[in-house]
């Protein structure tokens, strides 16, 4: 098990959140959820100007095994998208929480819902009674 | 309950992901799936696919029973270890499953069936055993692991004492070898040379390690599951099943309509030819970015389809398909992936042979 970056916040469904210091969201999916999902084939990115909502699915990763959307951790608008991913996916098998970032949120809602999120005890804490 | 092959515990200490399939603990991957796929086509991989079911057919009258019980020929098995492709019908000429039978003697026939199919299967083969008083046997106490890739048979007849060693490395393709215990035949499930090794449970963990010391690389399903369909390989359950027929499932091939033999299905696959297929099976390449996958819809210009088996080719670094369209659908079509048409040609399948892409794929 990979160590589990402390600024990080999570969503159950195993997308992490980290607030920048410009006040953007950063949102990947978790070292957890790449390795459960295996060789990542495929990512289909928003576009920058998205409008997100907090929930919403708003990307899909894609491996040889399964499709999996990933969802938005906050609302708020698209302001980066990681187009290195399309041509290499297996970035996020690599580097989840670092090179594998998968877009950039201007967030409309921040203090309400990040309220919502995992911190990483939380988040570690899910995913071993998942395993078990 | 799930069952566990006796390489359960060996493919743990490896690391592997282990998946339900068809009620069995198995490997999904050690790591990589893609990095086992290419192995096998590059070099030799292995797969404990001790899961499937080893059936022994006895009796004086076993050839005489297949003829009825399989759409393909067993007449065209002359030579003891010599093997057959085949699939096994139904009355309506639906696919019950498909399976490899080896000719060992006139009153010694094996036939190798899917894993998941295993209960229907025994209990069809002892129904229609019964008139011809063939005794069917379940080999339970058997494993087999497939060893696959240009290197693969190499590898294999280097762990084999001098005589085997030798009836291995001469054997053709389709033909198995027996000795030391050791069923050696040259088949497989990649597209790619190499053996099947049918060995005693109690051999098999030792079989496996001393392979893994000659390198070669542990595959799991996942890695099976893109080679085959790269090779053009049907999958039971996914790309045929008992509401359909050889005809509609890419299988005219292993039907053989010779003179006076009565196969169970033969009728209706007669009555279907001569009223018209409707269906038939077809392979998709994609040539923009994604993946194709079991269920997605078919739009064609005269009608409706659905994918069947889909994947990501690590070799070809593009989804690949197969499909089940209306007859005459023509050579581009589309799939509907989340609300998207996404253009896909039609292709000739293979699509991968001897580690490169086919011709038009």
């Amino acid at each position: 098990m990979n160590e589990i970056p402390g600024d990080l916040k999570f969503m159950k469904s195993h997308e992490w959140a980290r607030i920048e210091d410009n006040g953007t969201v950063t949102v990947g999916i978790s070292d957890h959820a790449q390795s459960l999902l295996g060789d990542l084939v495929y990512v289909e990115l928003p576009s920058v100007g998205d409008e997100v909502q907090a929930g919403n699915a708003c990307a899909v990763v894609e491996s040889v095994k399964a499709a999996s959307d990933v969802y938005a951790p906050v609302s708020g608008k698209v302001v980066a998208v990681n187009s290195a991913l399309a041509d290499k996916p297996e970035t996020i098998n690599e580097d989840a929480y670092g090179e594998g970032w998968i877009f950039v949120v201007k967030p409309s809602n921040l203090a309400e819902e990040q309220e919502e999120l995992l911190d990483p005890d939380a988040y570690a804490e899910l995913i071993e009674s998942e395993e078990h | 309950m799930t069952r566990k092959t006796v390489l359960n515990q060996t493919h743990r200490a490896l690391g592997a992901k282990m998946v339900d399939f068809g009620g069995w603990d198995m490997p999904l991957h050690y790591g990589s799936q893609i990095d086992e796929h290419h192995a096998v086509r590059r070099d030799a991989g292995m797969f404990d696919v001790s899961h499937m079911t080893v059936v022994d057919l006895r009796g004086a009258n076993t050839r005489p029973f297949l003829r009825r019980l399989l759409a393909n020929s067993v007449d065209k098995l002359k030579v003891p270890g010599k093997a057959l492709y085949s699939c096994m019908l139904n009355e309506h000429g639906g696919v019950i499953d498909d399976l490899i039978v080896y000719y060992l003697a006139e009153d010694f026939f094996r036939v190798v069936v899917n894993a998941a199919t295993r209960d229907k299967d025994l209990a069809w083969l002892e129904r229609q055993a019964k008139a011809f008083d063939v005794v069917v046997s379940e080999r339970a106490d058997l494993a087999m692991i497939a060893v696959q890739g240009p290197n693969a048979r190499a590898k294999v007849q280097s762990l084999l004492g001098p005589a085997l060693r030798e009836r291995a490395a001469k054997i053709g393709k389709f033909v198995a070898a027996e000795g030391d215990g050791l069923f050696i035949a040259r088949t497989g499930y990649t597209g790619e040379d190499g053996y099947e090794i049918i060995v005693p449970e109690t051999q098999a963990v030792e079989l496996w390690n001393r392979l893994l010391a000659a390198g070669v690389k542990p595959a799991g399903l996942g890695a099976r599951d893109t080679l085959r369909l790269e090779a053009g390989m049907n999958l039971y359950g996914q790309d045929m099943d008992e509401n359909v027929t050889p005809w509609e499932a890419g299988l005219a091939w292993t039907v053989a309509l010779d003179d006076g033999r009565d196969f169970i299905g033969r009728a209706a696959l007669e009555r279907q030819r001569a009223d018209g297929v409707r269906r038939e099976m077809v392979g998709l390449v994609m040539d923009e970015k994604g993946v194709l996958r079991h269920g997605q819809r078919v739009i064609t210009p005269v009608g409706d389809g659905e994918v069947l088996s889909g994947t990501f080719s690590p070799t070809l670094g593009k989804a690949i398909a197969f499909a089940r369209v209306p007859t005459g659908a023509g050579a581009r079509v589309a799939v509907d992936i989340r609300g998207r048409e996404v253009p896909v040609r039609v292709v000739k399948y293979p699509f991968v042979r001897d580690g490169k892409a086919c011709a038009g794929v």
